[in-house]
């Protein structure tokens, strides 16, 4: 059955990642990639770098970008566009819910 | 002015570039909470680029490109700007400014940045009585000179510029822009004779020419004629040049009367102290051009910077200490298209100077440099400043120079830089680690990225192994057309904080900065934290503060997370401490057990003598360290590695010094001390040196008679270097004392990612050995003691086994096969319309591992 909208899944709490780092969650067919960043708000992009496969959840990141830990490849985290020159990622919409628990969207299928 | 306002009124006289910029550092320091700022200028505009009055005349830079800070800058800062207003007077006992139209202003603290003026000699004509300069006369000195001469040239057909200095040049240039005829009068018997000796001005002369301009030499000029307006110049030999337009650009004057009307010391310019403040005076400050420093007047840009710098740190209290202590002058420009560098002395002036000169008048190319003491005192480029760079920073800095001289002036042994970088073709791969090609770099420079890192970062060529970084740096240059802007990035530590290491460093202690964020907090304009700053500030920080050290773990490259190295799958590699190479059967049987349990898919030597089992998931690391219980041997961080090791005395029949007891002492010493690169050493029994002590970042060869040589900087990775001697020490002690100050002497001072083979060459292994072994500075206790903290700080990272630091610290961050995936669970999703299908991911658990004993996994993955 085609759905039209996006569907939201519940992750795990927002506590279980750390101020200024990622961690990587499997929801459906897709590897999420969610960032808590340094003022508590959160960013969603695959967790695949389109480069060599690199863990991004792994990477350094700051208020805007995620850099990639095998090869320093940068991504916007807002937008997903890489600053070197790479294939963007997939932006997914990320919030907490009342009970402090990890709400992704995924796109319709 | 509020009435409250408690601030202290700064009253700043001159609006110019010194004037201005010292309010901008005054405002970065917080100055504006202690200050309300009056500035006062003569010009009825924001303040401009001075300099770039060149561009506006030869039509390269509008005129509203060279404005620095526009009339908005000023209110938005609450500056009370009066402009087009001259300050007649100094009151300094009422502590009052008296201005041109008739008002007064009181000042608590008062900069005088006046300037300096065109200076006009007294040419019969030049003036006409009452009105200023006679009709077609023209100073070259503000934005109104330039207008003018433009609007007045273009009506006009010859134009005479009184001056071959700098500033005449770049006036005859501009002004062919406007009119068909220029002649260029100068009374000395070379151009440029302030910087250039005669025969660089002699083949300056040629290029000129070159360009259509007209050269008189020792031209004085005795009368400016014409009864309405300029006819022409009569110069002393009698010689007339006839013309309609004439510019003086005869050289600058302090602009100091106001201050010596007003009661100031003046000489040369106004006399300030090194805190720029006026000489006996406690409230008056004076920074640019009309100041005299230690006898020195200054008419170039960047020792007006290092003033205001001082000057802002002093007024504010950010830093009481700051004091300037005069410049060395170097400059590069473009002087009328020629590129020209010079710094220091033009020529030798002691007998036992050294001089090299190289000279090819055809091309317009002349070079020279003057040598006294092994140190570089003077140089001169003109038409091929190539090796401007390392010229500059060997005079700043007084590097080590290379015994063959030549090599200052030429590139010896490769093709020339123009030569490869546009005859490379196309396709060739520039960058090996990333892939990059010749036509991308080009492409991304045509793309409008004009700087070297703006190029490596946008191509991430040079960002591996770094080997290619000078050919890149050739190729940007080349396809830039020369115009390569200067990264002002390229001497900060990090890249997001703008400072150097030592101004950095200093800022931190000052602020007691103990963690990343802190940093960004107080460091970065508008606090903005820099992901690719992290990792070199959270290492200059531990290296700092050691055990006060704040430790922020996102801070961490993801190595120095989890502790061991990351490899190309996103599994890591685990390297146990295996001190000097040695091991014993049991520790080799307990990493044999633990390889199996784990499936380790491989099982290898390193170059460094280790073992290393490559291809553990991030999830079973702790289990596996644990199985091990063994220490970790350090093989990810930017840290102290390894100490490979020869057999040495024991059982070598040529060894002669216990190298293996000798290499595991160094480590247990030193392991896990980071530094801005990793550090790699050796010890090796004898000089046939089986454990590449050469070439390593500290190797120590034993050598007959129970001595030590110590050889430092030597690589053999990307780049191959035979490392310096640095020192023969009797024993091993004296080893592992150099070693330890050799190493916090590299931590302290090289830059982020600087390995010592390329520390050590920039320092020059004379400096460096006056300073450890020699200690020169008077710092080797102070490097010993920092050291020893540093060492008594190790704790084994593999221990965090037991207690993980944050939340899922060991949790996969990628699948790797396919995904355990999470039954989906009956929980409607918020706030989505329409037809949903509820289901629920979750993080992932570490792919059935047999123990996945560190509590990362999430609540939601422990229901499956």
């Amino acid at each position: 059955m085609a759905r039209l909208v996006a569907v939201e899944h519940q992750l795990g709490p927002v506590d279980e990642i750390p101020l200024g780092e990622g961690r990587a969650y499997a929801v459906g067919d897709d590897m999420i990639a969610v960032f808590r960043l340094r003022d508590g708000s959160l960013r969603a992009v695959s967790a695949v770098c389109p480069h060599a496969g690199g863990p991004l959840a792994d990477g350094l990141v700051d208020m805007k970008v995620v850099v990639c830990p095998l090869h320093q490849n940068t991504f916007e985290l807002a937008t997903g566009c890489s600053t070197t020159g790479q294939s963007p990622l997939t932006v997914y919409p990320v919030r907490a819910d009342a009970d402090g628990r990890l709400v992704v969207g995924l796109p319709p299928a | 002015m509020d009435a409250v306002d408690q601030r202290r009124c700064l009253v700043v006289v001159g609006n110019g570039m010194a004037g201005a910029r010292t309010v901008e550092e005054i405002l970065e320091r917080g100055g504006g909470d202690q200050f309300a700022i009056t500035m006062f200028g003569e010009e009825p505009y924001g303040n401009y680029n001075r300099i770039l009055l060149s561009n506006v005349l030869s039509g390269v830079d509008d005129e509203a490109g060279i404005f620095l800070n526009d009339m908005s800058w000023y209110a938005e800062n609450g500056i009370t700007l009066h402009a087009g207003t001259r300050v007649i007077r100094i009151d300094r006992f009422a502590r009052r400014i008296y201005a041109d139209d008739g008002t007064e202003t009181p000042y608590d603290k008062l900069i005088i940045a006046t300037g300096s003026r065109a200076f006009v000699p007294p040419i019969p004509g030049i003036h006409r009585p009452g009105r200023g300069y006679h009709q077609g006369v023209f100073a070259f000195r503000t934005i109104d000179d330039t207008r003018n001469m433009i609007r007045y040239a273009r009506e006009h057909e010859r134009a005479v510029v009184i001056g071959g200095g700098l500033l005449g040049l770049e006036a005859a240039r501009g002004l062919q822009n406007h009119l068909a005829h220029v002649t260029l009068v100068h009374a000395a018997g070379h151009l440029m004779n302030a910087q250039l000796d005669a025969q660089a001005g002699a083949i300056l002369r040629r290029s000129i020419e070159r360009l259509g301009i007209e050269v008189v030499l020792g031209a004085h000029t005795t009368e400016v004629l014409g009864k309405h307006a300029v006819t022409g110049v009569k110069l002393k030999d009698g010689r007339t040049v006839a013309c309609d337009v004439v510019v003086v650009a005869a050289g600058i004057r302090a602009n100091a009367e106001m201050a010596a009307t007003s009661g100031l010391p003046v000489e040369r310019g106004i006399v300030v102290d090194d805190q720029m403040r006026v000489q006996d005076e406690v409230d008056i400050y004076s920074v640019g051009e009309c100041v005299q420093h230690r006898g020195e007047t200054y008419g170039l840009v960047a020792p007006l910077w290092e003033q205001a710098r001082v000057l802002a740190d002093h007024i504010t209290g950010t830093n009481p200490n700051a004091a300037y202590h005069g410049s060395r002058l170097a400059t590069k420009l473009k002087v009328a298209g020629v590129d020209v560098a010079s710094m220091g002395l033009k020529e030798a002036e002691r007998d036992d100077d050294e001089t090299v000169v190289f000279a090819e008048p055809r091309k317009g190319v002349y070079k020279s440099i003057i040598i006294r003491d092994d140190r570089l005192v003077g140089a001169t480029l003109l038409g091929d400043v190539q090796k401007v760079a390392f010229l500059m920073q060997a005079f700043d800095r007084g590097l080590a120079l290379p015994k063959e001289r030549v090599e200052m002036l030429f590139d010896l042994g490769a093709p020339s830089a123009d030569v490869s970088a546009a005859e490379l073709g196309d396709d060739v791969q520039v960058c090996n680690c990333n892939g990059v090609t010749k036509r991308a770099l080009v492409d991304t420079v045509q793309g409008g990225v004009k700087t070297l890192t703006g190029v490596m970062d946008a191509t991430r060529a040079g960002k591996g192994c770094g080997s290619c970084k000078g050919l890149v740096a050739q190729i940007v240059e080349w396809a830039a057309d020369g115009k390569v802007e200067d990264d002002p990035a390229a001497s900060w530590y990090v890249p997001g904080v703008p400072m150097p290491k030592a101004e950095l460093m200093a800022v931190i202690r000052e602020h007691g900065l103990k963690s990343v964020s802190a940093v960004f907090a107080t460091l970065v304009p508008g606090g903005e934290e820099d992901a690719k700053s992290k990792m070199g500030l959270a290492s200059l920080l531990r290296m700092m503060w050691g055990d006060e050290y704040v430790d922020e773990r996102d801070a961490r490259f993801i190595n120095d997370r989890v502790h061991a190295n990351i490899q190309r799958d996103g599994t890591f590699s685990v390297v146990p401490q295996i001190k000097g190479g040695v091991t014993t059967p049991a520790q080799l049987k307990r990493i044999a057990e633990v390889a199996e349990k784990y499936s380790v898919p491989l099982v290898k030597i390193t170059g460094g003598q280790r073992i290393d089992l490559l291809g553990i998931r991030k999830e079973d690391l702790p289990s596996v360290w644990a199985d091990l219980d063994m220490p970790s041997g350090y093989a990810y961080g930017k840290s102290f590695r390894t100490v490979k090791t020869c057999v040495g005395s024991d059982f070598c029949r040529f060894g002669v010094g216990d190298s293996t007891a000798l290499g595991i002492a160094i480590e247990d010493r030193f392991k896990a001390i980071e530094g801005p690169g990793k550090m790699k050493l050796a010890v090796t029994g004898c000089p046939r040196n089986c454990a590449e002590a050469y070439v390593k970042d500290l190797g120590v060869v034993a050598i007959d008679g129970g001595r030590w040589e110590i050889y430092v900087g030597g690589a053999a990775g990307a780049h191959v270097r035979k490392g310096d001697l640095l020192a023969v020490v009797d024993s091993p002690d004296e080893v592992i004392t150099l070693t330890g100050r050799f190493l916090q002497y590299y931590r302290e001072s090289a830059n982020w990612l600087e390995r010592t083979y390329a520390w050590v060459p920039r320092l020059g292994i004379d400096h460096i050995r006056a300073v450890v072994v020699d200690d020169s500075d008077g710092i080797a206790a102070r490097l010993d003691a920092a050291m020893a903290a540093s060492v008594a700080a190790y704790r084994d990272p593999w221990l965090e086994r037991r207690d993980p630091v944050t939340p899922g610290q060991f949790r996969t961050s990628l699948p790797l096969a396919v995904l355990p995936q999470v039954p989906v669970r009956d929980t409607v999703p918020v706030a989505v319309p329409g037809p949903v299908v509820p289901s629920i991911g979750s993080a992932v658990p570490g792919g059935g591992s047999a123990d996945n004993g560190n509590g990362a996994g999430p609540a939601s993955a422990r229901r499956v």
